[in-house]
């Protein structure tokens, strides 16, 4: 279905969110829209798929004018979007999920919908049960239970927005195939993203936007260069590998084994130096959130030992890892890392844990001045993190964090930010380790795994590996490890070694 | 105690829980739709107070409970407003509302204080009744105690087999994924929560018009219930069948108590009055042990098979709140 965009203006306050955008997607095609964090990529396709008005603008399916004032006026034109979260209910079964929302009689008619679930799944080859639980998939495969969903429903256009955060490189290959099917099949696709290469391995056009207006469209083969220019209006190089590992050992993980109630690991030991920044890779739910969790004394191993620079440290709690320096920074950063409803001042006192009951209102507002311009932080003291943009908040932890620390260990450092933001994270954690700390860190992203790293970790199915140094890996062979092959040559080599 | 004694009890045990389970299914499908309607003491109070003076002006039983159900309706009309559309917090409005209530049906009933009203009669089953055990526990009831046993299947039926059902969860689930779904989440809001309101509103005219018939005043006893109610929400995990469940054993702790102060002479009698509340207390600490940490940890020694039956069992029991319960839903 051929959908066009006509004039597209919203605006939020001050800030103009879509400022008069116009955009043809034809049929059968792939669209990339492109644009750094806050650029009004999601603003317009939240405005296509019902979820929010703007304030004026068209829209035309095949060319006829169509209202989409909700979510049902879009779902019923044909137009199904997949959220950067999956909008889905994870305490249900898929089933139930699958069928929330489609029309139907009064029944649930379940055993006619599993029929035609497992008919969509085995299409896609996708190994989705309908009487599995949903908390218990992937990211990647939750997504794959919306794409079902959404065909179900009958959609001709799919939204994809940010679809590839949080999903390992099998889940993305397979993502890839099943989109370009659906746009040979007659689909149009618009898929959002700040990944370049994303775009550039998927898409039949991009379009670029920057503060809320389109500045230019492009077609293969892209020019990498020219889209980051439009992207940021500048040049963003990139920073290079450098290393800074010094002799001294900051953590010592020795014969460690954790139990879950899903996964168990058995007999982990490796070090962690000074200055070394160590890449925990693997898909979701593979052990490496339980592991770090552990080494930030969040749960207690059933054997072996945690030693911080020397001290044993084996089930000491929490508290006792942050005083030896220890830093945890969670993936869920308003959940776990920041508190919502309270301003960047008042998160700065709460991060300093000065003695004393009464709060040195004009004191703590400098520090927090002073701290928001050390980390570019895009807010003033009295804002409430919450509404910080996703780039800002992983910047705010940053900020948060004390000094000296000896150990920082981080899930997903740059998950959802754009590169401009990932670079600038990078760069204060690797200040970080110029002055001797260790950083242990989660990615989902192979590319900033291998960019980032000294050493590799991989965690498959409860299988950690011992830490590989990044320049003996590539993305093919991190991707096959990580997807459980090559596991018996690497044991092998260990063996040997 | 003869076996007659405590079949007649039993049945009594039945009948008494009749209100409480008007009131816990109706709290349960207002609190899956994400409201938690907190009046429920007061309002409880209220309906019972006005269901029985209309039934006194006017004669009519029906017409009593049917003001019940009003009054409940209108009351859960005011916690919706409040919070779907003010967006205030459900907890203040709905804890204001409780207090208000019981004050309102104690000064608005006091002229009607002590008066000789209706009363529903019981309706058996010819046939039916004659039949032992069962005769006497099921088929010798009134209509309202037939309606709960009613109530708990269809809700049951509704939340959990139904496409309307499964929006309802859906809404108190994760509004924002209900709504790109196409429902309209404010709206429903509104529905279930009046609707639960009146289905828990017809637990006040149970009670004056059966239970304890008649109007006391302060002294009707009925003051607590409708915390009982919420917490027996919780405790039966936001599904009517375990809600009921509970339910009837807060019925059956009450009856034991008047059972057993005869046979215990030496006890004070305050003692097994007030023993239903704790052992309530300790069911609900049962019923969501799965929570704590440290049997997480010590199952993790268990041997696998026997891990992964007593952490299914746990699941079973173990029930999650509706995720956006008392949350108003905004498109961001």
């Amino acid at each position: 279905m051929q959908v066009e965009l006509r004039d597209i203006r919203k605006t939020y306050g001050p800030v103009k969110a879509n400022a008069g955008i116009s955009l043809r997607i034809p049929a059968a095609s792939i669209q990339g829209i492109l644009g750094e964090n806050g650029a009004g990529k999601s603003t317009l396709m939240k405005i296509l798929s019902g979820f929010i008005l703007p304030d004026s603008g068209e829209i035309f399916l095949d060319g006829q004018a169509v209202s989409i004032r909700s979510p049902a006026d879009s779902i019923r034109n044909g137009i199904g979007m997949l959220h950067q979260d999956p909008l889905d209910f994870p305490p249900m079964k898929l089933i139930d999920d699958f069928i929330l929302g489609h029309p139907g009689a009064l029944g649930l008619g379940k055993a006619a919908a599993a029929r035609e679930f497992r008919a969509l799944a085995e299409q896609f080859d996708f190994a989705l049960e309908p009487e599995a639980w949903v908390d218990s998939l992937t990211v990647g495969e939750r997504q794959q239970l919306e794409i079902l969903r959404l065909l179900w429903l009958g959609a001709r256009v799919l939204i994809l927005d940010e679809p590839t955060t949080g999903i390992s490189l099998p889940q993305k290959e397979k993502l890839f195939a099943t989109l370009k099917r659906l746009a040979a099949e007659g689909m149009s696709i618009l898929f959002v993203s700040h990944k370049l290469e994303d775009v550039e391995f998927l898409c039949d056009r991009a379009a670029v936007l920057r503060q809320g207006s389109l500045v230019g469209e492009a077609r293969p083969p892209f020019d990498t260069r020219t889209l980051v220019e439009m992207m940021f209006g500048k040049e963003v190089p990139l920073a290079e590998r450098r290393t800074t590992v010094r002799e001294s050992g900051i953590l010592q993980v020795r014969d460690v084994s954790l139990e879950g109630l899903r996964i168990q690991m058995r007999n982990v030991s490796f070090e962690v130096r000074a200055g070394e920044v160590i890449g925990l890779a693997g898909m979701e739910g593979s052990g490496q959130s339980t592991f770090l969790g552990a080494c930030a004394g969040l749960s207690r191993p059933v054997e072996g030992s945690f030693c911080i620079e020397e001290q044993d440290m084996t089930g000491r709690s929490h508290h006792d890892y942050k005083k030896e320096g220890v830093a945890y920074l969670p993936a869920a950063r308003l959940e776990e890392g920041l508190v919502p409803g309270l301003s960047l001042t008042e998160h700065f006192v709460l991060a300093e844990e000065k003695k004393g009951v009464f709060i040195d209102r004009r004191k703590a507002r400098r520090l927090a001045q002073e701290r928001i311009e050390l980390y570019n932080i895009k807010g003033r003291p009295e804002s409430t993190v919450e509404s910080l943009s996703g780039g800002n908040q992983q910047r705010m932890l940053l900020a948060l964090l004390r000094s000296p620390l000896s150990l920082i260990l981080v899930e997903h450092p740059t998950r959802g930010l754009d590169i401009e933001s990932t670079i600038y994270i990078w760069s204060k954690l690797k200040a970080r380790c110029a002055e001797g700390t260790g950083i242990v860190f989660i990615s989902a992203d192979l590319d900033e795994i291998l960019q980032y790293s000294d050493r590799v970790i991989v965690f498959f199915a409860g299988k950690v590996s011992p830490p590989l140094p990044a320049s003996s890996l590539n993305v093919d062979r991190l991707g096959a490890l990580i997807g459980g092959k090559l596991w018996e040559e690497l044991e092998s080599e260990v063996a040997h070694a | 105690m003869s076996g007659d004694i405590i079949l007649i009890g039993l049945a009594g045990v039945l009948s008494s829980a009749a209100p409480i389970i008007f009131g816990v299914v109706g709290e349960t499908i207002s609190e899956r739709a994400g409201v938690i309607n907190l009046s429920m003491n007061g309002m409880i109070l209220l309906t019972a107070m006005g269901g029985f003076a209309v039934s006194l002006a006017t004669g009519s039983l029906i017409l009593g409970f049917l003001a019940g159900a009003a009054i409940g309706a209108l009351v859960a009309l005011i916690v919706a407003f409040a919070s779907i559309t003010i967006k205030a917090s459900q907890v203040a409005v709905g804890f204001v509302l409780a207090l208000l209530c019981r004050d309102l049906s104690y000064f608005l009933g006091n002229p009607i204080m002590g008066e000789a009203g209706p009363r529903l009669p019981s309706a058996s089953i010819p046939m039916l009744k004659d039949l032992p055990v069962i005769g006497a526990l099921f088929f010798r009831q009134d209509l309202m105690t037939w309606l709960s046993f009613i109530l708990i299947l269809a809700a049951w039926f509704f939340i959990f087999r139904t496409r309307p059902g499964l929006v309802l969860r859906g809404i108190g689930e994760k509004p924002a994924a209900a709504y790109v779904r196409g429902a309209n989440v404010n709206r429903l809001r509104y529905l279930y929560t009046v609707l639960g309101g009146a289905i828990a509103g017809l637990a006040g005219p149970i009670f004056s018009l059966s239970v304890k018939a008649g109007w006391k005043g302060t002294i009707s006893g009925l003051d607590g219930i409708g915390w009982i109610v919420l917490a027996i929400t919780i405790f039966g995990g936001w599904n009517p069948f375990k809600a009921a469940f509970g339910a009837y054993l807060f019925a059956f702790l009450q009856w034991l108590g008047l059972v057993l102060q005869p046979a215990l002479p030496g006890l004070p009698s305050q003692v097994l009055q007030v023993a239903p509340f704790p052992l309530m207390i300790l069911s609900l600490l049962l019923v969501n042990i799965g929570n704590a940490e440290w049997v997480e940890l010590s199952l993790a020694h268990l041997p696998p098979r026997a891990r992964r039956s007593i952490s299914r069992l746990l699941r079973a029991m173990n029930a999650t709140p509706p995720a956006a319960l008392g949350t108003p839903f905004a498109k961001d």
